[in-house]
């Protein structure tokens, strides 16, 4: 299908980019690695005048290391962050959450930054970077500022960004050698989830020292599960603690109602699947 | 002389097509272009039901590069009706079909404007500044509701939703008992309703069609499976002289039925070639292909069993409301006809009556879609059969044998007077519980339900037959079918040694080539390599029914090997003259016609050269070997198996993972292994599918909501289990290569035996039915007691939600 004419630009630096943006005004839509925008457009569901094209910024990509933090850029590939070292060592939770993303196609087009912008309740990334207390860097005319995660999803596939702001990394602390899983419902392999958890703990001496669970798909916005997390955080790793503490995972949530489920449904899973989850985490 | 000695029949060899329909490298009617092109887009109805007050196009006749900008108005003296080829009754309420709707549209997604302009980008363009009113009327989309008195009228002049009663009952008809008696001195009476959900029939290559009006022949390229019947209709549609148009289906990206249609984009791209005197094409989007192009099934089943206490069956009636959408397309009245003489699949039943009600609603047409009928039909019957187990309290396995027809019982007439001429249901049953370690997986869920586990297993089975190869003209006659069901063939000897096979049966990735060529390699001893099949052009292919209904093999490639016998003989005199000796005097075998008790012979290629030459021929025989023949077989063909599934299902998600899947299916005799096994591995994922994954939603306003891939969902490889598969081999009597078909057995089977692993899983909970698709949503509500809501306006991620977000 074929979408609304539009005007196009593909700047080579941040700084080009988000002046480009700045000029286009309001209509103007950022595209990252398109997996959700492209669709949208082909569809005609949306009709920008202006797409700014980041895929030849080359300072958007890539993961590097800042002191106790890592630093992922918003333009890196699901494939590349799911592969790379320094996440696979230091946030492994975003590692195995990225690589449940959708099929191998989507994963070497979609990008880090663009999921967390797009902020879809259903996307894999937004509840593992709020679990894992990641802050968000963007730069827009007036210049950069940082939004930490909690206060960067708004709503249904809205975030604090300006309009003339541009997501170009994603900071998260380290968590080195946390042990994590995150477990993914859906009802095919592609399919997004109907409800996923991501667990990280840090257990020492068979105590657990740090808990971060986030919930995908269980409110507007992802939701960290603080009451599962304070029941972890000092206890013993055993198989009861981790049950019990798994009863908590649909409070303070909000879950919506669809085909594949209602509210009821979806905190059952979440508490489920949270249970599994703490369970595989620990064991593996 | 370059026989292979090696037969080539049950060869598993590779298609010869693979090649260039895996890489692309071939004509889809997509990729043809013609000078001075000219490309269509259709705005389409977002609203089920309205009379539509205004059409403004104004504004869209002034865009960039636009041609032409076409209302239901102007053509409606032209376009006709489109054709439906089945009235099942005398008074069967058919409706106007018009390809663009006039004043009111009856789904969403009707046409109801065009543009054609010089690029595909400009008419979509151009599509978007064109105003519609509509003054919306109430939508009835349910089928109970719209069979209720006072229910909303889908068509105001009809005066009812009803299209049609159908009837079989076979005390009138003198084929069996009465089946109310029946019911009434019953010691076991069971009565169940199943939903057949609506699925999408989702093939591969979005539909395509190019007409080119500017030769002495109009020529209509489409991606269809029927290229021969679209002729004729247009010509009937149309009233075009059927000499002046050719149709040509390029390679087809599969069907799956739902390319077994005169669709209103044929027509319309017709009308308006012929209007502008240019070429145009249309192709549609994904998202057109899923709320326009016809859906499948859709069908509430009420049925009655009646049995004796030691698990006889002694009557059995069925009553449908079958969902025909809001018009009747090319076969849909029919589609549910076909299933009323499989209900009583493998069992001798002793009195049946079936009766459907074809109903309309403010929905996209059914008809047909991979098995036709049947699959509704044997869904029904095998969880009968489960539930008649499970009320007695013995095995499913044990009361289907109770109740088979035994393999001595052959040629054995059933309860619809339809005469199953061969099959082993005990060979196929035997072997697949062998695969299948039946015994062991039913201690094993009897120990997980003993302890409780949060996994439980189910076990479930079908033994399935099917009426293959449509087929009988005479049987399709009596069924009031609108043509016959005869295939035509061609052979063509061309003067080197290498042979043209020209086939009415135009396939849509079935592997023709592949499989006639081996039959003809055999039957005229030349090498596999040297035949080419020719196909899906009515100017090279005049004469055809075309690929549907499991047919192909069964008619069509029966009509080749009766062409090659022709040859054959026209060849026997040419030999004998060249040899000097009588006819009798020749055997042929491997291509070669030797004299008999001499080492004098002659091949048939050089015989070919001969022919052309044709300077010493006897006389009266003219110069050549070429032969036709078509062929109407007697009877359908009975193909049969047994599948048995076990299922996982988590007691505390709902989810269900299938565990082992075997089927061992007897499609008789086997020309192409590999082909076989690939029909059965896809027919096997459709109906899993149908089991687990698939259903077309609407909202209450008539709207598809899964209307994208990311909210109708099919099963990749990822989702399902690795397929045992095996078979066993009865040849069928009622046709000379022993063949049956295929194409539809997998998904046929699948459905009951999946849905019956999953009821038998929780059974012990009280369970005793689930709706298809058995979502882990309904199954966790079945387990936990509670009613799940799975329709209404909805996505789960994806596209849906998306647009939720943009608004």
């Amino acid at each position: 299908m074929i979408p609304s004419a539009f005007d196009y630009a593909r700047p080579s630096t941040v700084e080009e980019a988000v002046r480009t943006l700045a000029e286009a005004g309001e209509d103007a839509k950022v595209l990252a690695g398109g997996q959700s925008l492209l669709p949208v457009l082909r569809m005609r569901l949306a009709a920008p005048t202006m797409i700014v094209d980041l895929g030849r910024v080359p300072e958007l990509r890539g993961v590097r290391e800042d002191g106790d933090n890592l630093v992922i850029g918003a333009m890196t590939t699901h494939y590349d962050v799911a592969r790379d070292h320094l996440v696979q060592d230091h946030a492994s939770l975003i590692a195995r959450a990225t690589e449940t993303v959708a099929d191998p196609q989507v994963r070497h087009r979609g990008t880090f930054g663009g999921s967390l912008a797009h902020a879809d309740p259903a996307g894999d990334l937004p509840a593992v970077a709020l679990a894992l207390g990641a802050v968000m860097v963007v730069e827009g005319p007036s210049g950069r500022r940082e939004i930490p995660a909690a206060d960067f999803f708004v709503d249904y596939f809205t975030t604090s960004l300006a309009p003339d702001e541009l997501l170009v990394a994603v900071v998260i602390p380290k968590h080195t050698g946390w042990l994590s899983h995150y477990e993914k419902f859906n009802r095919v392999a592609q399919a997004w989830s109907i409800v996923a958890v991501g667990v990280s703990l840090q257990v020492s001496g068979g105590t657990i020292a740090g808990a971060r669970v986030g919930l995908t798909n269980m409110a507007s916005v992802p939701v960290r599960a603080v009451a599962v997390e304070q029941a972890l955080i000092g206890q013993s790793a055993g198989a009861d603690v981790l049950r019990a503490a798994a009863e908590h995972a649909a409070e303070g949530t909000s879950p919506g109602t669809d085909g594949n489920g209602d509210a009821e449904y979806r905190s059952q899973l979440a508490r489920v699947l949270t249970g599994r989850a703490l369970a595989i985490a620990v064991g593996g | 002389m370059t026989a292979t000695a090696e037969p080539e029949v049950g060869k598993s060899r590779r298609r010869k097509e693979d090649a260039r329909l895996i890489t692309g490298r071939t004509r889809w009617t997509d990729n043809i272009t013609l000078p001075g092109l000219l490309h269509m887009a259709i705005l389409r109805s977002p609203v089920a039901h309205a009379r539509i007050t205004s059409i403004d196009v104004e504004a869209a006749r002034s865009m960039p590069g636009v041609l032409a900008v076409v209302t239901g108005a102007d053509l409606a003296d032209e376009q006709g009706s489109l054709p439906c080829a089945w009235a099942i009754t005398p008074d069967m309420k058919n409706p106007p079909h018009p390809s663009i709707a006039v004043d009111t549209v009856n789904y969403a997604g009707e046409a109801v404007a065009i543009v054609v302009a010089r690029s595909s980008a400009e008419a979509h363009d151009a599509l978007e500044a064109i105003d519609v009113d509509y003054d919306e009327l109430p939508v009835v989309l349910d089928m109970e509701a719209a069979v209720a008195d006072g229910a909303v009228l889908v068509h105001e002049s009809l005066g009812t939703n009803k299209s049609a009663l159908w009837v079989f009952d076979s005390a009138e008809a003198g084929t069996g008992g009465n089946v109310d008696e029946a019911i009434a001195a019953g010691e076991i009476v069971l009565e169940r309703k199943f939903r057949q959900q609506r699925l999408i029939p989702a093939f591969m290559e979005p539909r395509s069609v190019l007409c080119d009006p500017t030769g002495e022949q109009v020529t209509l390229w489409s991606a269809t499976q029927v290229p021969h019947i679209l002729r004729l209709m247009l010509a009937l549609t149309l009233g075009v002289p059927e000499h002046k148009v050719r149709v040509i289906a390029p390679d087809v990206g599969g069907g799956f039925g739902g390319k077994l249609q005169v669709t209103p984009e044929e027509i319309l791209v017709f009308l308006l070639a012929r209007r502008l005197g240019k070429p145009v094409k249309y192709t549609e989007t994904r998202s057109e292909a899923m709320a326009t192009a016809h859906h499948g099934r859709d069908q509430i089943q009420r049925l009655t069993l009646s049995a004796t206490r030691d698990g006889t069956i002694t009557g059995l009636k069925v009553d449908l409301l079958a969902d025909m959408g809001a018009y009747l397309s090319l076969v849909t009245p029919g589609i549910p006809i076909l299933g009323a003489f499989m209900f009583n699949a493998i069992y001798k039943i002793p009195a049946y009556r079936f009766s459907c009600t074809n109903v309309f609603t403010n929905k996209v047409m059914t008809d047909a879609y991979r098995g036709a009928g049947r699959p509704e039909a044997t869904f029904a019957i095998e969880r009968m059969m489960d539930e008649l187990a499970a009320e007695l309290g013995v095995d499913p396995l044990a009361i289907r044998e109770k109740n088979w027809i035994t393999h001595e019982e052959f040629p054995f007439t059933t309860v619809c007077g339809l005469t199953y001429d061969s099959g082993n249901y005990e060979a196929a049953t035997e072997k697949a519980k062998q695969l299948f370690d039946y015994d062991g997986l039913r201690r094993e869920q009897a120990e997980r339900r003993e302890r409780g586990d949060v996994v439980q297993l189910g076990i479930g089975i079908s033994t399935f037959t099917e009426m293959c190869g449509l087929a009988p003209s005479r049987v399709l006659g009596s069924l009031s079918y609108g043509a016959g069901g005869w295939e035509h063939a061609a052979i063509r000897m061309l003067p080197s040694g290498k042979v043209e096979v020209v086939t009415g049966s135009s396939p849509h990735g079935q592997g023709h080539e592949t499989a006639w060529s081996q039959i003809v390699a055999d039957q005229l001893g030349v090498p596999f390599e040297d035949v080419e099949v020719l196909h899906g052009d009515t100017q090279s292919s005049h004469k055809g029914m075309d690929t549907y209904g499991s047919r192909s093999l069964t008619v069509g490639a029966i009509a080749v090997v009766k062409a090659g016998d022709k040859v054959i003989a026209k060849a026997r005199k040419i030999a004998a003259h060249m040899l000097e000796c009588s006819e009798d005097d020749l055997d042929f075998a491997q291509g070669r016609f030797s004299v008999r008790g001499t080492d004098k012979g002659t091949g048939i290629t050089d015989i070919a050269l001969a022919v052309f030459a044709a300077h010493d021929l006897p006389d009266g025989v003219e110069p050549s070997l070429d032969s036709e023949a078509t062929f109407d077989p007697e009877n359908f063909s009975f193909p049969h198996g047994t599948h048995l599934c076990a299922a996982e299902v988590d007691t505390e998600t709902g989810r269900v993972t299938i565990r082992k899947y075997v089927c061992v299916d007897d499609v008789g005799k086997v020309v192409n292994p590999l082909i076989v096994e690939g029909q059965v591995h896809g027919g096997l994922a459709q109906g899993i599918a149908q089991a687990l994954f698939e259903e077309a939603v609407h909202d209450e306003n008539g709207t598809l909501t899964t209307g994208t891939f990311a909210d109708y969902l099919l099963p990749s490889a990822a989702d399902l289990p690795s397929f045992v598969t095996d078979r066993t081999e009865t040849p069928s009597t009622t046709n000379p290569l022993g063949v049956k078909g295929v194409g539809e057995a997998g998904t046929i089977a699948s459905t009951p035996a999946v849905v019956n692993a999953v009821v038998d899983s929780v059974r012990h909970m009280g369970i005793d039915d689930i709706e298809m698709p058995c979502t882990p949503f309904r199954v966790w509500g079945a387990i936990h007691g509670r009613d799940v809501d799975t329709g209404g306006s909805q996505a789960g991620g994806g596209l849906g939600s998306i647009e939720g977000g943009l608004q």
